[in-house]
């Protein structure tokens, strides 16, 4: 028969945690740390300043770029935070989550056969989205011994000729892993050197648990090479509003601006309007979850060394990323057994690339409570297998 | 005080019987010194108390609560401070506060019925010096208390995994 459909959709990979996700469907009581996103609501006067934007009609297109006052905002938190100077009305574009605006930014600047160095464990679309774009992916490994950072002996081995654009994720989802400004400083060099562009989703920035967040596009020499996505999902608890953004001299946010307007138009507007909302009052909600996040992981990532899964300390984002490598079980055996026999859901780490095998992404974004339930089903299970 | 006692003051706020392992752990402090943190600050009667809140309605031993509001007239050398420790004293005062506007304090008083509350209105608070007039309020449902919404709702759901 015929093949259907393009050979670039066809080249991409099913997601990695379908199988989990259909099994999950079918089971009861069971506990999930591999959901990715907040366990808060939406902080009540954001949410309000959204319904109130429906009520008073807004309900309209925004233009392409997004609302002006939201990128003011954007423009004037991300120069109080980070330090970061972006032209709101020139080098800032609203896009609906950082999702679309991975997949804008890569689109912006990948040609076919151009190679794009992915740090790995990533999350799992930047790859999909180069192969999209015709680009080949590399990934780079970001290892453990490290603590997840991305060095610059570990880039050097992947650069070619051919390499254009290097996606790195700090605070990092799966592992935790977070660049400080050395590290940041040590990877400069070798980014100048090959004439690389910078895509850094930093969407994790604001749950940095120790110190606080280094922007990529805060180091002089990368400023203009660096595409800067953030969003509000994370930080203000707002997944389902689709609200992120993008900041890029304006060479290449008029690139992804043109993407943009044929592909999204513009974000909801709705969603923009309560994002105006979290950066004017969200501030001490946001301080509340990140507080609460930081104890969650100390209490669990704590747990989870003394049960026997040795756990680095992760910095930043809520996910814990310890290894398997004791345990006789491969990270897929390990995550399939737990779940049938236990009833923890965690994700495989090599779902997240070759780096991340024998390891498992735990999001601690969920209960005190479902938390001390896991670790007792994981210490039974680690029992059961002779591990414990 | 420090940063490390605020966060312990969050998280006792939220959960009283939160463990003190689990504190300490989640604090990244040893046991011995989250519970000296906690003897200290009770003592400094920053924390004045462990309590439960509770929804009397659902134990089925429905009580009854009011807000009672007081014009006084305040005494010389001792504005509103005397009358309200006298107040205070009773049993039935859930709470007692100082507040602008056109009273000058206002109580929550609870009593097993409405019979028992304005009782204890008229006959032990409106009589007393100093009292120039009362206004009742009872409350008929409570919709929220020290922070705790008393009414179900059917929250979003997760997806059970996404990454």
């Amino acid at each position: 028969m015929r093949e259907y459909g393009s050979s670039r959709a066809r080249a991409i990979p099913p997601s990695g945690i379908r199988k989990f996700f259909d099994l999950l469907l079918t089971m009861e009581d069971v506990v999930s740390l591999g959901v990715g996103e907040p366990d808060f609501e939406t902080p009540w006067n954001v949410a309000e300043a959204g319904i109130y934007a429906i009520e008073q009609g807004h309900t309209s297109y925004t233009s392409n770029k997004g609302l002006l006052p939201l990128r003011q905002a954007v423009s004037k938190d991300l120069h109080r935070r980070y330090g970061l100077a972006y032209d709101p009305e020139e080098e800032i574009l609203i896009t609906s989550g950082v999702s679309e605006a991975a997949d804008i930014a890569i689109r912006a600047l990948v040609d076919p056969g151009d190679e794009v160095l992915v740090a790995e464990p990533s999350y799992v679309s930047y790859s999909p989205c180069v192969t999209l774009a015709g680009g080949k992916p590399v990934p780079v490994s970001c290892n453990e011994k490290d603590e997840f950072r991305l060095t610059p002996e570990c880039l050097m081995e992947k650069v070619t000729r051919k390499s254009r654009v290097l996606v790195m994720n700090f605070p990092n989802n799966p592992t935790g892993g977070i660049m400080g400004s050395d590290e940041i400083n040590a990877i400069a060099d070798v980014v100048v050197d090959h004439d690389l562009l910078v895509i850094s989703d930093e969407v994790y920035s604001e749950l940095t648990y120790e110190g606080s967040h280094v922007a990529v596009a805060s180091h002089p020499e990368l400023r203009d090479r660096t595409v800067t996505m953030n969003g509000f999902s994370k930080a203000y608890s707002m997944t389902g509003w689709r609200i992120g953004y993008l900041c890029a001299p304006r060479q290449i946010s008029e690139l992804a601006l043109k993407i943009h307007q044929y592909v999204m138009l513009c974000a909801p507007i709705m969603g923009q309007m309560a994002a105006i909302e979290a950066l004017r009052n969200g501030e001490e909600d946001k301080n509340a979850m990140v507080r609460e996040y930081r104890h969650r992981r100390n209490f669990f990532v704590e747990g989870l060394n003394s049960i026997g899964l040795p756990c680095h300390l992760p910095r930043g984002a809520f996910y814990a990323f310890p290894s398997v490598a004791g345990t006789g079980l491969s990270d897929q055996e390990f995550a399939e057994r737990l779940l049938t026999e236990q009833k923890v859901a965690v994700v495989p780490g090599s779902v997240f690339g070759e780096t991340g095998r024998d390891h498992l992404m735990c999001a601690y974004a969920v209960s005190r409570e479902d938390l001390g339930t896991a670790l007792k089903r994981m210490e039974a299970f680690l029992s059961g297998i002779g591990r414990s | 005080m420090d940063e490390k006692d605020h966060e312990i003051l969050h998280l006792l706020e939220e959960n009283g019987r939160l463990p003190l392992r689990e504190l300490a752990t989640s604090l990244a402090l040893p046991e011995d010194q989250v519970e000296e943190r906690i003897r200290a600050m009770e003592e400094a009667r920053i924390i004045r108390k462990f309590t439960a809140v509770v929804d009397w309605e659902r134990a089925g031993n429905s009580r009854v609560s009011a807000i009672i509001d007081l014009k006084i007239a305040p005494e010389r050398d001792f504005g509103y401070d005397k009358i309200a420790e006298r107040l205070a004293r009773f049993r039935q005062v859930k709470a007692l506060y100082l507040v602008s506007g056109v009273y000058d304090l206002q109580l929550l008083v609870t009593g097993k019925d409405m019979n028992e509350v304005s009782r204890f209105v008229s006959e032990q608070i409106a009589p007393m010096d100093h009292i120039r007039e009362t206004a009742t309020h009872i409350i008929m449902k409570i919709y929220k208390e020290n922070g705790n919404p008393f009414f179900e709702r059917e929250g979003g759901e997760r997806l059970p995994i996404t990454i």
